[in-house]
């Protein structure tokens, strides 16, 4: 081990860790057992938003604070559960007004606003798929996502709607209604209509919408090294497995005033952003603005923020700030910090550790896997770089493909493998939408296929190696070469393009781009920036690349591809590997 | 150097890290991340292009204080060496 290994005693803990010991909770833990600490509908059957919101009115908690929102501009909202509950009945209405039925698909293109959070659990009411997509991104991003899901109902604000929305609405007939969260002020766009009317207007009273287990209720966008982006199909069961990995990844306790940091157009910020803490009972903290670090701790602080999930690219940023600001706050309040998107570098849990005088806990999952499924626990010592151990309920492995298609698990410590989980856990997703082949395609004998490469040690820890295609992690978010690439070729001087993820030590990787130009086109400033501003317009900030080269040509396999890999290495310096299938070399 | 040129400076740089954008049509007085859809890593970029240009330090507890055109100037020309009359 690189680092010393971060004890953690017994007995010190202000709150007994919901998981108190590893193997004791391992060993005992059924899924049966962790669905029974969920309600279910009063008539049967399964609904996220029922567990998150309606059930705690039952229970007697209404009155409680779900959730706190802060504004950029320093105005407060509060939200009881008995708030949460009216607004996302009226939205649901909203929703049975424009005819939205069972499985209905509806879009959020949405800052984090207090709106995103009412449509979000709306949606799920009527028994509609809810699907968050990221403000940051360009108007390409959000036609590709929005066709390919199937959309009828979009909310979203004016000016997203001229800048990412606008220029193609009508070649997507199947998009029925779009409603817009406005500036009273401003006059209505035609073809829209205002979000606000339409919730005045709705009942606050609402039935929620029989669903079962296995009914679709979230859908969330990745990308692949080719092809388009893929939607991953998430069932209302995904709830149990959000609610008890709250409970014990984050060991989210009553009373506990919760803030994840991450953005719900990404799947974290929808599982712990929006289902797991309601489920938990928990108040949660949403911040519009984005990343500031004196505001973040003086959120901390003022908010008495006791359990705090954020990210390493914020987290390498407050490293950055220095422990001197840190120190001017008063953070006692917070009891347990994680972070997910990246593997969390050593050096940064034990800054956290020197600086907090307690760690992050680094966890591991993926939009694939709905929910946690690898983290280091309140009560587990810390290994600095490893995502820590396997949830209850969930077995992993690292793996090697074998000849017929089936895998084999590798059981030597600290070999290098393809990580495993055993399929079937309840937020595991049920299929890529329209894309069944791609689907099948993840799972061998039994087990779901991550495409991360991994180690596990001898003692059960899993540690990150790196990823088995090309896919790039910016900031934490999964960015797609293909999309950024076809964005790219779009503009008349450009031949080819091959995009690849270059080591950053904020973002862990960002976009760059290297193109071969078309005959009578010059590599050059003036281009480079044209090229750069083509695909901000259409990508948005956070798919668009970072950096963009000029090249004469580009490394090619016989079949035609581009050899990302190859352009990496090169990039890197470093070893360029098997050259066995490169047709033509770049100059 | 003059505030003029500071602010020519801070647009020029602007428009290079988000060249899809005309930064001189913003209102100054806005936050230039939502205004020219600047996310983190373009901002830090912003900062560090500031730095090679300009020469100033520019401590990360002071990025708030560059988060409109208006204020980048005023404190870049508040910075020892940059705002004197020249």
């Amino acid at each position: 081990m690189p680092l010393e290994t971060i004890h953690k005693t017994t007995g010190k803990q202000s709150v007994a860790p919901n998981l108190w010991d590893y193997e004791e909770v391992r060993a005992g833990f059924t899924w049966d057992a962790a669905r029974g600490e969920l309600d279910g509908l009063p008539g049967g059957g399964l609904n996220i938003a029922h567990e998150a919101v309606d059930r705690h009115l039952i229970q007697g908690g209404g009155e409680r604070l779900a959730v706190r929102w802060l504004g950029k501009d320093g105005t407060v909202r509060d939200f009881r559960y008995r708030d949460l509950a009216e607004l996302t009945n009226r939205f649901a209405n909203v929703l049975r007004g424009l005819g939205v039925e069972k499985g209905g698909r509806v879009f959020s293109l949405l800052g984090r606003i207090p709106e995103l959070y009412i449509v979000a659990l709306g949606t799920l009411k009527i028994g509609g798929v809810f699907s968050p997509l990221f403000s940051a991104f360009g108007p390409e991003p959000v036609r590709a996502r929005m066709e390919i899901g199937d959309a009828r109902v979009l909310v979203t604000t004016e000016t997203f709607y001229r800048r990412k929305v606008a220029s193609w609405r009508s070649e997507l007939p199947g998009l029925r209604h779009v409603l817009l969260v406005n500036d009273p002020e401003m006059p209505l766009i035609e073809g829209t209509s205002d979000f606000t009317d339409a919730m005045a207007a709705a009942s606050p009273e609402f039935d929620i919408v029989p669903t079962g287990a296995e009914d679709m209720a979230l859908l969330h966008f990745t990308s692949g090294t080719t092809g388009r982006p893929k939607g991953a199909v998430h069932v209302h069961e995904a709830v149990v497995a959000h609610h008890i990995t709250g409970k014990y990844a984050l060991d989210l306790h009553a009373g506990d005033v919760f803030w994840c940091t991450a953005d719900p157009g990404w799947v974290t910020g929808t599982s712990y952003g929006i289902v797991a803490p309601l489920t938990n009972g928990v108040t949660m903290i949403v911040d519009e603005a984005d990343f500031d670090a004196e505001r973040w701790y003086r959120i901390l602080q003022d908010q008495g923020v006791t359990v705090w999930y954020t990210a390493p690219t914020a987290i390498r940023m407050l490293m950055k700030v220095g422990a001197e600001i840190a120190h001017k706050y008063d953070l006692s309040a917070v009891r347990f910090m994680a972070s997910v998107g990246e593997p969390l570098n050593p050096e940064a849990v034990i800054w956290s550790q020197q600086t907090f005088g307690r760690t992050f806990h680094d966890n591991w999952w993926q939009t694939e896997t709905g929910g946690i499924m690898i983290a280091n626990y309140a009560s587990m010592d810390i290994r600095p770089g490893s995502m820590g151990r396997p949830l209850p309920g969930v077995e992993a492995a690292v793996v090697e493909r074998v000849a017929g298609g089936g895998v084999k698990p590798l059981d030597r410590p600290m070999a290098t493998g393809e990580l495993a989980l055993k399929s079937g856990w309840p937020s595991m997703f049920r299929g890529y939408l329209h894309e069944d082949e791609r689907y099948a395609k993840c799972f061998a004998g039994g087990w779901y296929l991550t495409g991360d490469l991994a180690m596990r040690d001898a003692d059960g820890y899993f540690w990150f190696v790196g990823r088995t295609d090309d896919v790039i992690k910016s900031s934490g978010h999964l960015i797609g070469p293909f999309e950024v690439e076809s964005a790219l070729m779009e503009h008349p001087a450009v031949a080819e393009a091959g995009v690849i993820g270059k080591p950053d030590p904020m973002a862990g990787e960002i976009v760059k781009a290297f193109v071969a130009l078309k005959p009578g086109h010059e590599p050059g400033e003036a281009l480079r920036k044209e090229l750069l501003g083509h695909a901000r317009r259409r990508l948005g900030p956070a798919v668009a690349p970072k950096e963009i080269d000029f090249r004469t040509n580009l490394p090619r396999t016989r079949s035609g591809k581009i050899m990302r890999r190859l352009l990496k290495a090169r990039e890197l310096g470093l070893p360029e590997g098997d050259l066995s299938t490169l047709e033509s070399d770049e100059s | 150097m003059k505030p003029d040129e500071i602010r020519r400076v801070v647009l020029e740089e602007l428009s290079n890290i988000a060249p899809e954008t005309d930064p001189a049509g913003i209102d100054p007085g806005a936050d230039l991340r939502e205004a020219l859809d600047i996310d983190s890593m373009d901002f830090l970029n912003f900062i560090t292009a500031l730095h090679k240009r300009l020469g100033a330090a520019i401590p990360e507890t002071d990025y708030p204080k560059l988060f409109t055109i208006d204020d980048a100037v005023d404190y870049l020309a508040s910075k020892r060496g940059l705002g004197r009359p020249g």
